[in-house]
């Protein structure tokens, strides 16, 4: 088994607030390997996106890391403070957000904002980053990329964007990339192209990638492995084809009710009743339990199991498929 | 499955909190129990406001009343006895024997009423031009909003400067000094009343789409009646934190104007107009005739100020 | 762009003649020029001839048009109080307002940019937080108090500086300055100062919360993401994106500045056309009130216009729009 690129053991994100203190990530654990993409998938306010804040280390205070433990390349990250975080952002760890618009500063030529990053991770001389940054751009696939890297942000469009984004993003050669919902700001017929882009970035270099999105399609379409949050912690963990189709966890199961696939032929979509708990009113026990159609006494009152890593996994007292029907 | 309890077992429902204290537990005033500045500067200017309107009550002498001065008493230094009539003052006397004391409670009066009046007046104004602004539309928003514009270009204390220099203009010589505090009150209003209209129209322009208008109109209600009952209600929030910020500047404006000598009359003193007394003797030696004003002032801006800024950042939805 | 240009250009001209309307409505109606100029001992004929001479037995649009071609040529008439060309007066006093607004100005922009970036960087430092209580001070307080405050501080307590005037100024053509000399620039300090401190807390303050926000847009947050430098993200991005909506209003502030200086040049008698104009509304002195007036007007619109106009050649966003972009 070759060593994960991203490691991360039992990560829990606290804020404390007025109303006490929420936990937007909760014992979350897996392993990212070499060229392997890993869909991180839930509702919004889930805690996906807080996940990838803490490793990237981008956290907006106060919410810290409290608890556990990120290992990147075999170094451990979590404990790293001002200089030795920055070396890493770019040069080892790199982060794709959502909105391109808002991603580049409108001021700044995008040739200019390739070139600082390149300069400042790689030791090369300007014209040196002025022709990988000419590459980088011809790689994402902007056509005459030798006259565009002049141009500014506003002059492309929504799709180009994003390919700049993640010119940008992989510039300086990283083994991993967080991309926090890079396809929810664009037109589906952009999507699909954005998603085989970084999928064919990321195995010709074997890079890393933690996909975060709420999007099912990108995960069954992307992901070689899947990771599903709720309420902050990580309800199922495995290989993205058994997850999808036999989903061990019932907020996995009720979650592929409720997206329109082809291959499941329902006259009407599964709707889960109700709606995930805000963070300051968590019920007791398993934070899902008021919503599942399973739920027993030991799921209102004792919390849920942990998830072994591993694969296939889910964090429930019943995981399905059920055997016979529990009241 | 749980349980669901049996109504015996059921707990008593609680008492519905009353609104006095529903709006003290709010978010509004945690923030405000939390800050230091906000409590402070509240308490001082609710101290000065009271002390201006009991000003009658607290003063020790009437420094406006010609029998009961005594030039004699004039340039008394602060706590020391005066030498030609033994009289002691808390902070002397200027020089014509009025008590500062007294003169500075009364010029609080003066200075808290033009302020608050002036803002009144801008707010009259401007709501009423931004609803006409905003409802009528047409030729009538276009000239408000031009004039407005215009105005806008222009720093508002020299709009009031102008409108007091051109009234004074007007007004013949004997009446100029009573009439000052009026003008006054009129210029810093006229100069102020732009950003009330502006907010007015922006908020009038939206509610005006809203099916609660629609349905008035179809009821037959009239213009004025919808404007007044029932869009004003729902723009008046955003007016209310102009508000605030307005009565300080309107107070400071006070002050310049009076202390450049195109506000309140020697006859009817600021603190402004105090302090442009008091420069005068400066350099003769009668430091207090200046300074206990101009502290006086110093603290009812400072304390205005923060208020007004507290509130605004914590009305501001953004900064939540 | 063009039409952009011709566009704001017609406002402004627009506005200059509403403004022109509202002076020469001052002049006329304000007082009887008349009876300012003469003295008590005027026979008619006196009258007769100073209205005629003065253009007053015209029709009003007339009299509006030749005043306004007067004012264009610089000649706004007599003032009632000295009895000289307003023009040659203004001219005299010109130079004590300018200098002081051009170091209070430079005083403004160069502290408060600098105090500004401070402050946003070290937001929570102890320096950050004790000058941004101390900018509520100079915020808070009319300009006339720190004035006085300044004086009773420095003139008469410590005696260094002194309390009013201009000191000793050269004379170069028909300029002032007082540059040039020690007690000409110890009498600028204190006004300068004074003149400047609202303008200088104010632009600190638009720059901190300009540049507060500029730092929490996500294209900031990318910019660490990608590891840049703090000093990189803080100079590179983040202060070319505060100053362009800063420039905006800071050029508006400066104006402001002239507008201001009444105000400092009252509390230290500094001789300029603030000053000036003070004494003009305490004599109802309509001449010079409305050569002001007018005056200040064109450098506000103009001030304004060049604004706009900056702000549309820095910002390459304004400039594709109205070029009909991409």
């Amino acid at each position: 088994m070759t060593k994960p690129i991203l490691s991360i053991r039992d990560l829990t994100v606290e804020i404390p607030t007025r109303y006490g203190i929420l936990r937007p990530v909760d014992g979350v654990s897996y392993d990212i390997a070499p060229g392997e993409i890993l869909g991180v998938v839930g509702e919004s306010g889930a805690g996906k996106s807080m996940a990838g804040n803490a490793v990237i280390g981008l956290l907006s205070p106060p919410a810290h890391i409290s608890k556990g433990e990120i290992h990147v390349n075999g170094t451990r990250i979590d404990n790293l403070k001002g200089d030795a975080m920055r070396k890493l952002r770019g040069k080892q760890i790199g982060m794709v957000f959502q909105d391109p618009l808002t991603s580049l500063n409108p001021l700044l030529r995008i040739g200019d904002q390739l070139t600082e990053t390149i300069l400042a991770h790689l030791d090369v001389t300007r014209d040196q980053a002025q022709q990988r940054a000419i590459a980088a751009l011809e790689e994402v696939g902007i056509p005459g990329a030798r006259e565009r890297v002049n141009s500014y942000p506003h002059e492309f469009s929504g799709g180009m964007r994003q390919r700049v984004v993640i010119a940008l993003a992989l510039c300086a050669e990283p083994s991993l990339i967080i991309a926090d919902e890079p396809t929810t700001a664009l037109d589906v017929s952009v999507q699909a192209q954005i998603i085989a882009l970084l999928k064919q970035l990321c195995r010709t270099r074997d890079t890393a990638v933690m996909l975060i999105t709420h999007d099912m399609g990108v995960i069954a379409e992307a992901a070689d492995r899947v990771a599903v949050m709720y309420a902050g912690k990580l309800v199922e963990l495995g290989p993205v084809r058994d997850v999808l189709t036999k989903p061990s966890h019932p907020y996995t199961d009720g979650l592929m009710g409720s997206t329109p696939l082809a291959s499941r032929g329902k006259a009407r979509l599964h709707q889960i009743p109700g709606a995930m708990p805000r963070l300051d009113n968590l019920p007791t026990g398993c934070a899902f339990h008021p919503r599942c159609p399973y739920s027993t006494d030991k799921c209102a009152a004792d919390p849920a199991p942990t998830l072994q890593d591993g694969g296939g996994a889910a964090a429930c007292f019943f995981p399905l498929p059920h055997k016979a029907k529990v009241a | 499955m749980t349980d669901t309890p049996l109504p015996q077992d059921a707990p008593l429902p609680e008492k519905d909190p009353s609104r006095l204290s529903l709006w003290w537990q709010s978010d509004f005033m945690y923030t405000f129990k939390r800050s230091p500045v906000a409590v402070v500067s509240f308490t001082v200017f609710a101290l000065i406001v009271l002390a201006a309107i009991f000003a009658p009550l607290i003063a020790p002498y009437n420094p406006f009343d010609p029998g009961s001065l005594n030039l004699m008493n004039g340039f008394s230094a602060p706590m020391t006895p005066n030498a030609f009539t033994g009289e002691t003052f808390w902070l002397g006397t200027d020089d014509q024997g009025r008590d500062v004391f007294s003169t500075i409670l009364y010029g609080m009066r003066i200075s808290l009423f033009v302020g608050a009046a002036a803002v009144l007046f801008a707010m009259v104004l401007g709501i009423t031009l931004g609803l006409l602004a905003g409802y009528v539309g047409g030729w009538t928003e276009t000239i408000i909003m031009r004039v407005a514009d215009v105005q806008l270009t222009f720093p508002a204390i020299l709009v009031a400067m102008l409108i007091f220099g051109v009234a004074k203009g007007i007004t013949p010589v004997e009446y100029r000094d009573q009439m000052a505090i009026w003008v006054l009150i009129i210029a810093i209003g006229l100069s102020d009343w732009v950003q009330f209209a502006r907010v007015v129209r922006g908020a009038t322009l939206v509610e005006k789409n809203k099916e609660y208008v629609q349905a008035a109109r179809l009821i037959g209600r009239t213009s004025p009646a919808i404007m007044l009952r029932h869009i004003l209600p729902n723009v008046l929030s955003p007016v209310l934190v102009i508000a605030t910020i307005s009565l300080a500047l309107a107070i400071i404006a006070e002050a310049t104007l009076s202390f450049l000598g195109v506000g309140a009359p020697p006859t009817q003193p600021s603190l402004g107009t105090l302090i442009r007394i008091g420069q005068g003797f400066l350099f003769s030696g009668e430091w207090w005739i200046l300074l206990f004003p101009a502290v006086t002032l110093l603290v009812l801006a400072l304390s205005v100020n923060l208020l007004g800024d507290w509130l605004r950042d914590a009305l501001n939805p953004r900064l939540r | 762009m063009l039409a952009y240009i011709i566009q704001r250009i017609a406002q402004s001209f627009l506005v200059l003649l509403v403004v022109g309307a509202v002076a020469f409505s001052m002049f006329r109606f304000v007082g009887d020029p008349i009876d300012n100029m003469l003295g008590q001992e005027r026979t008619q004929a006196d009258i007769e001839r100073l209205r005629t001479q003065l253009g007053l037995d015209q029709p009003f649009p007339v009299q509006y048009v030749k005043f306004l071609a007067g004012a264009v040529q610089g000649n706004f008439g007599v003032s009632y109080r000295q009895g000289r060309p307003v023009s040659q007066i203004l001219v005299e006093r010109a130079p004590a307002t300018l200098e002081l607004a051009a170091v209070s100005g430079f005083l403004a922009i160069s502290i408060g940019i600098g105090l500004g970036v401070f402050t946003a960087i070290r937001r929570d430092g102890f320096t950050a937080n004790a000058i941004m209580s101390l900018s509520l001070i100079g915020v808070s307080l009319p300009t006339f108090l720190i004035g006085i405050l300044l004086i009773y501080l420095f003139s008469v307590e410590l005696g260094w500086l002194p309390s009013f005037g201009r000191g000793d100024t050269v004379r170069i053509g028909w300029w002032t300055t007082g540059f040039l000399t020690e007690s000409g620039l110890k009498a600028l300090i204190l006004p300068s100062i004074t003149l400047g401190l609202y303008q200088m807390t104010l632009i600190m303050r638009l720059v901190r919360s300009e540049m507060l926000e500029v730092l929490r847009q996500d294209y900031i947050r990318f910019a660490r993401a990608r590891g840049l430098r703090d000093r990189a993200v803080n100079f590179r991005h983040a202060l070319k994106n505060t100053l362009v909506p800063v420039i905006t209003v800071t050029g508006l502030q400066l104006g402001s500045i002239i507008a201001f200086a009444i105000i400092t040049e009252t509390v230290f008698q500094w001789p300029g056309v603030g000053l000036l104009f003070i004494n003009a509304i305490q004599f109802v002195d309509i001449p010079v009130m409305a050569a002001y007036l007018m005056l200040i007007s064109v450098m506000f619109v103009g001030i304004n216009l060049i604004v706009d106009l900056l702000y549309f050649s820095i910002d390459p966003r304004l400039r594709a729009d109205r070029t009909g972009g991409h």
